[in-house]
């Protein structure tokens, strides 16, 4: 029972960069079949090492991510030859389209709360590695969910928490211009809530020496 | 109200190694585009010499550039200059004539973001109205898309530019820049006679990459290898990664078109990945022609016509150079 469902229910739900999201079923439960693509614009090889490495590194880290007390979807299974995992599919809707529609108070707790989140990871020396709005969803019972770990690694330096986190930032300010330092405050004031206000502050440092490292930032200094 | 063609701005570029002016009409020609490279004897940019050459060939290139158009300076209407980002020295040696120009003509002074005339310039020649745009340079590397008034960097270097990683490695390599044809150039050549894939680092961080590990990689690398394949190697790497990036902007901003700007856009294994990514998301592809890639006095000139119509001028007690200045701090008023 390992075959992939390609009944007429399975549906492309996401044609995304790096794989294909399928909306099928799995043993009667809603699933998502995720798919990574070869991509031939690289050399055959290095496409086939990048997707291994993801489509095993993805449910791991996951795994570990529910350990540490953040929500993701279960893995069902995974088929490494294929690039292909299954996994629970989680209804609800994106950050991305919660924050454009809530109120500035309701902003700012759902922001808080994926700070907590993402202080839990940390603590635990996960990376999520990609962390948008469009990779965080709030299930209908109001838990909050973070998916696509595929460029996470697990990795406790202070360097790949800042740049995790502004990853985060630059994905609110692109994509949340309108209100995106309100909800990054939010997100550094749950973070801190969790991992404690001395080791939040190092990783706000971090975060600042990150952006004065990257070309052209008016903060750096001459 | 003067025709469109008739109207005029000259546009000044110095942000770098090029001294270039250029010439465009308000509706969009081009009618000079000329240009001086400073070419350092070693290493990479200095920046007081390269501003002492700018300084130099100023003048010259004024002349060849008022004459290839055919337009009388008196007959300008605006000024343009490159105010940032890039090299002090360099900047500063472009605003000085800009200023001076102004003031003698006594026509308004622009200021224009350079990062936004690399897209400009990209659109103008492209036709491309409302791409994901990837401007990859020697000083520059970002993926960028427009967003509720102004270009959005939805993409980015973490450390260097990709035009810097091929500098870089080329010189440790022991490749020297030369007259028309820079490093980067030297590189993609050697690379097409490279076969076998080097295992180097492959660092992408959500829509940013990094690319300094992999310089030091590859240039350990050319211990047990060919240049060829090290050169071939590097190549794929870094393109992977840029084409990646640009690839996960695509879906996610939805657009149809992709535009490759900068200096890099030369690089034909580059543009050929970028086609193949648009393609797959039904987005049309298309690469700024040769001689507005490199850093270029023209791009100034069209993107200084948008800014004087929506009345974006510069006073010259605000002109002063801002050297990191990035794309997404400026309005462009001028996009729908």
């Amino acid at each position: 029972m390992d075959t992939i469902d390609k009944t007429p229910k399975t549906r492309l739900i996401k044609k995304g960069a790096e794989a294909s999201l399928f909306l099928s079923e799995w043993h009667n439960r809603r699933a998502i079949i995720k798919v990574r693509i070869p991509k031939s614009y690289r050399p055959a090889a290095l496409d086939m090492q990048i997707r291994s490495y993801r489509t095993v590194h993805e449910p791991q880290l996951m795994h570990e991510a529910k350990t540490a007390g953040v929500a993701t979807p279960l893995i069902y299974m995974v088929k490494v030859p294929e690039s292909t995992i299954i996994m629970q599919y989680i209804e609800g809707p994106q950050m991305k389209t919660l924050l454009n529609s809530a109120s500035k108070q309701h902003r700012r707790s759902l922001c808080t709360e994926i700070g907590r989140n993402v202080a839990r990871l940390h603590k635990d020396g996960l990376i999520h590695g990609d962390l948008t709005t469009s990779n965080i969803i709030q299930a209908p019972d109001g838990t909050i969910y973070f998916v696509d770990f595929g460029l996470g690694e697990k990795n406790m330096e202070l360097e790949a928490q800042g740049v995790d986190l502004h990853l985060l930032k630059r994905a609110l300010q692109s994509t949340h211009f309108g209100f995106w330092e309100e909800c990054f405050q939010a997100v550094m004031s749950g973070y801190s809530a969790v991992i404690g206000e001395v080791q939040a502050e190092k990783v706000y440092e971090k975060i600042s020496e990150i952006e004065r490292r990257g070309r052209y930032v008016e903060e750096r200094k001459q | 109200m003067k025709n469109l063609e008739s109207k005029y701005c000259l546009g000044i570029e110095s942000s770098a190694d090029d001294f270039g002016i250029g010439l465009a009409t308000f509706g969009g020609e081009i009618l000079a585009n000329k240009s001086d490279s400073y070419i350092p004897t070693e290493g990479g940019i200095h920046p007081r010499e390269a501003a002492r050459h700018h300084a130099e060939v100023a003048d010259t290139v004024l002349q060849e550039a008022l004459s290839k158009a055919g337009v009388k300076a008196k007959e300008l209407t605006c000024i343009a200059f490159s105010q940032g980002p890039g090299l002090g020295p360099s900047l500063r040696t472009g605003a000085t004539v800009a200023r001076a120009l102004a003031s003698y003509l006594k026509i308004p002074l622009v200021g224009v973001n350079h990062s936004v005339a690399h897209i400009e310039i990209g659109k103008l020649q492209t036709g491309a109205t409302d791409p994901v745009t990837l401007y990859a340079s020697g000083g520059n590397t970002m993926v960028t898309a427009y967003e509720s008034g102004r270009y959005r960097v939805f993409g980015e270097t973490l450390d260097i530019a990709l035009g810097n990683c091929l500098d870089v490695f080329g010189r440790e390599a022991g490749l020297k820049t030369k007259k028309g044809l820079p490093i980067g150039a030297a590189i993609e050549q050697l690379a097409a006679k490279g076969e076998k894939l080097v295992p180097l680092p492959y660092v992408v961080k959500g829509m940013d990459l990094s690319l300094s590990g992999l310089v030091t990689a590859a240039s350990a690398q050319l211990q047990n290898h060919s240049l060829e394949d090290v050169c071939f190697s590097l190549q794929e790497h870094a393109f992977s990664m840029v084409t990646e990036v640009t690839e996960r902007a695509l879906a996610h901003t939805e657009k149809k078109q992709v535009l490759l700007t900068g200096g890099v856009a030369a690089n034909k294994r580059l543009q050929a990945m970028l086609a193949v990514i648009s393609a797959e998301h039904d987005a049309q592809f298309s690469v700024v022609p040769l001689q507005y890639a490199t850093d270029n006095g023209a791009m100034i000139a069209w993107t200084g016509t948008l800014a004087y119509r929506h009345g974006l001028t510069t006073p010259i007690d605000e002109s002063i150079v801002k050297l990191r200045w990035r794309v997404d701090k400026v309005d462009v008023p001028w996009i729908q």
